[in-house]
């Protein structure tokens, strides 16, 4: 080795030419360079070893027999693909014009003849620099595509997931308009809505802080529990304390999720609504006429467990009216001008609508025009829902936790709650889970919880409570009996409430007892009406659906007990 | 052409020399064979009048004879491609016999000097 040029990487480098002197000269200086030479003494053969053997680098006599230097040319290049294969020109061509016709059909340089040691020595180091150059860029490129669609994939596979855990629920009822937009295929805003066991449903709606993953991997949890806790019979105001606690504990901090948890209950006519964080709500009349509801919490995930407040504000609600609850990207939703929506914007939007749960679409037709139709820059998360009589309601489908499991046929259990405890801790979950163990009353768990709830409901607010339910009749009276019903819980250090549950196999299925005794003075079923104004009575309402339900209904006297016996049929 | 360039080129045959070794008198035989084919090639191109292939012949001939260091039988063969291209066959016929006669020289200063090209 005679070259004082820096040593290059041994190359595997094609000669074509089909002058055997030519040709034997050229091989003789490369390979003094160090490189492998592969000889080749026409175009055709050219190619051929191309495919063979995969060079590095080509030299290639512009005219040659059996096919020329061009088309040679163009056809190594075509078989290289991505691969960068240098492709030198060798030539004694001088004319401009076929100089030109060399690079045009893929060359990268020319050398003239006399070959020059030197510059060819050059030459090949240069081409061999960018060739590794190409190639690293390459592969670059190529691990960059791998790792998008290996994203891509991955996302897909964590969407479906996703989408199952945190599933539209009843969103489709006829009575709940919404729209969700999402900005990437995760969205940071979440909208749930679920049937209660006992009729009417419960609606999440709610925004977290940030964007696509780490904001789904956020409402993951959100949705478990939303759905979970609403299925078995939980109140709203659980569902929240629970949903905020596991947030407190998951989420890093500065990280949070603006919501708003809605409980309809069309049976009673009323919506309990929990705005922590988003924007103004309303509850749209349908006689005109409107209620906002701002938010009066911080966001869920934010406070500790003992200083977060549940606490739901209840409104009347009346056939027709509607309830818009929105994420705050309407209010930011802005146009070229950078100006947002804002609160006036919406404010104005929902006053010019009036009734009905098409707000929905009118206050996104209202963005679309205030931002000519951008992208939403944000997540933009809008629902209403239309109060309806009660039979409209979708009801709750039979759709608890299937379990393979047969469960107890024969048992018996007996439940009491005393004391303060009655005013902070609902029992209707844990009965309805001990009964649905029973495989035959999983399927008619709306009944039971319904049976258990209103002797529940009656045991404690007309039994303990001693609470007249003509005051919820008028709006004035509605806000007083929830007041009362607050103040009156601070003294039941004397009163309990007792469920003794028994179920036992029949021949055509099985018979579930329920007996719900409490510690208040009782009232005579004879007497009992909704217009009575003594404070002692039942809701006649509830008697009535217990009546409906329930195959047999006994109330001892003095009438602080009562049982109930449903059976239910094996299919 | 308006000056003659010397028959050998002595700093290319240098070169040659250092970079073959050994085997630069193969070489010189090699290239000796070659130019009778081509010599041959264009004897019958341009008794047939085939000016494309005189052109393509020559142009070769013009490359390989510049590379081995003989430049003045590669200017002969530069005139003889560019009348062919030109379709001047009479010039190529005349430009031919001084193909012949330079290739001639070559031949025996390569053998004077080398011993090589028989």
């Amino acid at each position: 080795m005679q070259t004082s040029l820096p040593q290059t990487a041994s190359l595997r480098i094609l000669i074509a030419e089909d002058s055997d002197s030519d040709r034997l000269i050229l091989t003789r200086l490369v390979s003094r360079l160090g490189h492998q030479v592969i000889e080749a003494t026409d175009g055709a053969e050219a190619v051929r070893r191309f495919r063979e053997a995969k060079p590095d680098l080509v030299l290639l006599d512009a005219l040659m027999p059996r096919m020329d230097g061009m088309e040679c040319a163009r056809q190594i290049k075509a078989l290289a693909g991505d691969e960068l294969v240098p492709v030198i020109f060798l030539t004694s061509l001088t004319d401009a014009g076929s100089l030109a016709d060399c690079l045009d059909a893929g060359g990268d340089d020319f050398i003239a003849k006399p070959y020059n040691r030197v510059i060819l020595a050059a030459k090949i180091q240069a081409f061999n620099r960018m060739r590794v150059m190409h190639r690293t860029l390459t592969q670059q490129r190529d691990n960059i595509r791998a790792r998008n669609e290996q994203l891509l994939d991955e996302q897909s596979i964590a969407k479906r997931v996703f989408d199952n855990v945190a599933h539209t629920g009843c969103l489709d009822a006829p009575h709940i308009r919404y729209y969700a937009s999402p900005m990437s295929i995760f969205n940071g805003d979440i909208l749930f809505a679920c049937p209660r066991p006992a009729g009417g449903m419960h609606i999440l709606i709610g925004d977290f802080t940030g964007h696509g993953l780490p904001a789904a991997i956020g409402a993951m949890p959100v949705a478990e529990i939303f759905y979970g806790m609403t299925t078995k019979g939980f109140a709203a105001s659980e569902v929240l304390q629970e949903i905020n606690q596991k947030l407190r504990r998951i989420l890093p901090t500065g990280m949070f999720c603006c919501a708003a948890m809605v409980e309809a209950d069309f049976h009673l006519g009323q919506v309990g609504i929990w705005n922590g964080g988003l924007p103004d709500g309303f509850l749209l009349r349908r006689a005109g006429g409107k209620t906002v509801v701002h938010s009066t919490h911080l966001p869920l995930g934010v406070l500790d467990p003992d200083h977060f407040d549940a606490t739901l504000v209840y409104h009347m609600a009346e056939p027709g009216d509607s309830l818009l609850l929105m994420t705050d990207g309407v209010l930011e939703a802005s146009g070229a001008d950078d100006i947002m929506l804002g609160e006036e914007g919406v404010r104005s939007a929902v006053s010019a609508w009036g009734s009905g749960a098409g707000v929905v679409e009118h206050l996104v037709d209202r963005v679309r025009e205030h931002t000519n139709r951008q992208p939403d820059k944000d997540d933009m998360t809008l629902i209403a829902l239309e109060i309806v009589e009660e039979q409209e309601d979708t009801g709750f489908a039979a759709t608890l936790g299937q379990s393979a499991l047969q469960g107890p046929v024969q048992w018996a259990c007996s439940y009491e709650i005393s004391g303060p405890t009655l005013g902070r801790f609902s029992p209707l979950p844990l009965l309805l889970h001990v009964c649905t163990q029973v495989s035959g009353l999983r399927r008619c768990s709306g009944a039971i919880y319904t049976m258990l709830a209103e002797l529940y409901n009656n045991a404690l607010e007309h039994g303990v409570l001693r609470l007249p339910s003509e005051w919820k009749a008028s709006a004035g009276g509605f806000a007083r009996y929830y007041l009362e019903r607050q103040r009156r819980l601070c003294s039941v250090e004397d009163h309990f409430i007792r469920f003794e549950l028994r179920h036992r196999q029949t021949d055509s299925g099985g018979e579930l007892t329920i007996t719900c005794e409490d510690s208040g003075e009782g009232f005579d079923p004879a007497q009992t009406g909704p217009h009575k104004e003594d404070g002692a009575c039942y809701a006649g309402r509830g008697l009535m659906l217990l009546q409906e339900l329930a195959d047999e209904m006994t109330i001892n006297m003095p009438g602080n007990r009562v049982e109930v016996v449903y059976h239910w049929q094996a299919t | 052409m308006s000056e003659k360039k010397p028959h050998l080129d002595e700093e290319a045959l240098a070169e040659l020399r250092d970079v073959m070794e050994d085997e630069f008198p193969v070489l010189i035989e090699t290239y000796i064979n070659d130019s009778r084919e081509r010599i041959s090639a264009l004897q019958e191109a341009i008794g047939s009048g085939d000016a494309e292939e005189c052109c393509k012949t020559a142009h070769s001939f013009k490359g390989s004879s510049i590379n081995i260091g003989a430049p003045r039988l590669g200017d002969i063969c530069f005139s003889t491609e560019q009348a062919a291209r030109a379709s001047r066959m009479s010039d190529c016929a005349n430009y031919l016999s001084e193909i012949e006669e330079e290739f001639r020289t070559v031949r025996e200063l390569f053998r004077d000097r080398f011993g090589a090209g028989d």
